[in-house]
């Protein structure tokens, strides 16, 4: 059993009560919401005549089928706009704000989140959305939920859960040149499983995590959830206070943020906290990692060769076997030089500001390939702005990008986002699924957003650091 | 007929809070480690705010070509039509949190599934819905998947609060959860109205926290309806 971890802590501070089933009662501190997944909630609410009882720790946006193109509405898509106008009526009706297109502060939930400063140290936050995770960059407990369980949080504030074991996972020594959190948490899961995090929650700690900002922290704990672990969380630490003191829950308000420093400081993990298990990975030997297969935990380093089904444990052969089949790579190949035919750098993952920065830079003053569909999706339409106002937006269509509106678009394929018939795709998103990205016969390549913009100019995957000298932190 | 509930007049995903002590029937074994909620059912099905209809999608791009033309699985085989066991391998229905994907299961008509393991968000999903997600060794749900494809219209008898798979002569010693099982035999998985009578105590617990303004935190914290309110359906 894991004592004084910031999970035991932050669990304790909101366990309400024991439920006759074993499991203990938690109270929510924020419960963001989108339109795939919660209609139905508010459905189950009206039948059972119950309101939501804690609209003022709800917030909404739309961004699973929302259109990265042309946003007029109605949207074109009749089911989009059907959803799009529940979700409004469902928020509107509960008092529950939403960030919306006409906001300017719409954008995928787990981005939007962080960004406005509604995700801090210390809170439980849920969503309907696996990839809550994210929100554990900053030291809070976050996890996905079901639609039933969305019942639950907008009728009483509450959630119920078992408590699961912690495992601590650090990572040391510096990253490489050209080497990503993205990399790392690649690295994590093709160590650990895809489902060596089932009944955990991670702990990322070490040197190379510690020194990452906040943005490579969320796309670590974003897929904590591809590991099986349905929660991940860094130590909250100076590089998140930094971050919280800008957001506009505390930018106009200094005194609400050292009133909450206290708290902040005191959840963290103490020195001699005890672990359910400790896992240790030498940072400085991880190399730019990519997919070759279909789960996120098929990955290899971009110099190492795919791996030979037999040569894998009994229960990973099966689905390797398929995983190669479907992706037409051989054993023994390494994944450079596999022809791509889409680039998209979006998702939950990979859209924030730093990583339209560091894509832009490698992109500056070179093209995307003739045969390549390239895009751009920025995680939010604050992240749009501010790479605007950067200019970045020039840079990637300069070089031959589409550069589109917010959502979480071809991570997913449910908007017109989506690969055709059996193109490969080099994604800075999170899943490789078959069918992902809306093509049963799509091949998707999971990868850094420098990756990314590496193989879009080159047409295949391509280790980003033989293009160039990059320097990423 | 399917054990102690009837999934097929629930209201939108709204299962009644009944003891779910043993479901049996006949099996369909669908093979194949990490099979993700993508696969259950595919995003493009999602682009709807009811559950209303999700059955027939279930695997849907396992089981159709790009012409509709149906594909080899177990879903399309008339020799498994009917059945509402589902033996599945190791980590199943990881990825996403969709509740689309039991959904679509439970209206296909899948009663419990049986597997080697589950993804933790997809066991949950489950759960809210009465659905046993049951686990036994690699082995033996091997050894009913071998089964269940010579003798299809074997009857598989779940016994969740003995944590038993029986089916022929072969008794499966088999696991349940502890909370999963209590809240399914003791008939207590409507969480909502379980949660929603402890409403002055979560009151507390939100006030004691150092983020939540006083603002936030009605004087009646908790459900409008009544405390039984869940039970009604």
């Amino acid at each position: 059993m894991s004592s004084g971890t910031l999970y035991d802590k932050v669990w304790d501070r909101h366990r309400v009560a024991s439920l006759p089933t074993g499991q203990d009662q938690l109270f929510v501190g924020l419960h963001l919401v989108h339109e795939v997944t919660s209609p139905q909630a508010f459905g189950m609410l009206r039948e059972r005549d119950q309101t939501v009882a804690f609209p003022e720790r709800t917030h909404a946006t739309v961004d699973h089928i929302v259109p990265t193109g042309n946003r007029d509405r109605p949207y074109r898509d009749d089911a989009a706009e059907e959803m799009m106008a529940e979700l409004e009526a469902n928020v509107r009706g509960s008092g529950i704000d939403f960030s919306d297109p006409d906001s300017g502060n719409q954008g995928i939930v787990h981005v939007i989140g962080p960004e406005q400063g509604l995700t801090q140290p210390g809170m439980t936050i849920v969503c309907g959305d696996s990839h809550t995770s994210t929100h554990g960059a900053f030291g809070a407990l976050a996890f996905g939920i079901g639609t039933s369980q969305i019942r639950d949080v907008l009728a009483t504030g509450c959630i119920a859960m078992g408590k699961q074991r912690v495992r601590k996972i650090e990572v040391t020594g510096e990253l490489g040149e050209g080497v990503t959190a993205k990399d790392v948490i690649l690295t994590i899961i093709r160590e650990l499983g895809t489902d060596g995090g089932v009944g955990y929650v991670y702990e990322y700690a070490g040197e190379a995590i510690e020194s990452l900002g906040m943005e490579g922290r969320m796309s670590i704990c974003n897929m904590s959830i591809e590991g099986g672990a349905r929660a991940g969380y860094v130590n909250p630490d100076e590089t998140t206070y930094e971050w919280l003191r800008k957001t506009d829950a505390f930018a106009d308000d200094p005194e609400a943020f050292e009133e909450l420093k206290p708290y902040w400081e005191s959840v963290a993990s103490d020195d001699d906290a005890t672990y359910d298990d400790v896992v240790v990975i030498d940072g400085s030997a991880i190399e730019p990692t990519v997919t070759w297969g279909t789960t996120p935990g098929q990955g290899i380093g971009i110099s190492e060769p795919i791996p030979e089904p037999e040569d894998l444990p009994a229960d990973k052969r099966d689905t390797a076997r398929r995983a190669q089949k479907h992706m037409r790579v051989e054993p023994g190949e390494t994944m450079e030089g596999y022809e791509i035919d889409v680039a998209f750098l979006g998702s939950c993952t990979n859209a924030r500001l730093k990583d339209l920065r560091e894509a832009a830079a490698f992109v500056k003053g070179r093209a995307v390939d003739d045969d390549v569909r390239a895009m751009v999706v920025p995680g939010s339409q604050r992240v749009q702005r501010a790479a605007e106002a950067e200019g970045l937006d020039e840079v990637f269509i300069e070089a031959g990008f589409d550069w589109r509106e917010p959502g979480c678009s071809m991570c997913l394929g449910m908007n017109d986002d989506q690969l055709e018939g059996d193109e490969a795709s080099a994604s800075s998103s999170n899943r490789n699924f078959v069918g992902r990205q809306g093509s049963k016969d799509g091949r998707t390549v999971l990868m850094s957003p420098i990756m990314v913009a590496a193989a879009a100019v080159t047409g295949e995957v391509t280790d980003v650091r033989e293009l160039t000298e990059v320097t990423v932190a | 007929m399917s054990g102690d509930v009837d999934h097929s007049g629930f209201a939108d995903g709204d299962a009644p809070a009944e003891k779910v002590t043993d479901v049996s029937g006949t099996g369909i074994p669908v093979r194949g480690n990490d099979i993700d909620t993508d696969q259950i059912i595919p995003a493009r099905f999602m682009k709807v705010v009811t559950f209303d209809g999700l059955g027939q999608f279930s695997f849907f791009d396992q089981r159709f070509d790009d012409a509709d033309n149906e594909k080899d699985h177990p879903f399309n085989e008339k020799r498994y039509q009917g059945a509402n066991v589902l033996v599945v391998n190791a980590n199943f229905g990881c990825g996403s949190s969709r509740e689309h994907a039991p959904q679509a299961l439970m209206r296909w008509g899948i009663d419990a599934v049986v597997g080697e393991s589950f993804a933790e968000i997809f066991a949950g999903n489950c759960l809210a819905l009465g659905i046993p997600t049951v686990t036994a060794s690699a082995a033996e749900i091997e050894a009913l998947q071998d089964h269940v494809e010579t003798t299809p219209d074997t009857t598989i008898d779940i016994d969740v609060e003995s944590e038993t798979i029986t089916y022929g002569d072969t008794v499966v010693d088999a696991e349940v959860s502890e909370a999963q099982r209590k809240a399914l035999v003791e008939g207590v998985w409507d969480t909502t109205a379980l949660m929603g009578a402890n409403e002055a105590a979560v009151a507390e617990t939100a006030r004691s926290l150092p983020y939540i303004p006083a603002s936030d935190v009605p004087d009646e914290a908790g459900a409008d309806g009544p405390a039984d309110g869940a039970g009604d359906d």
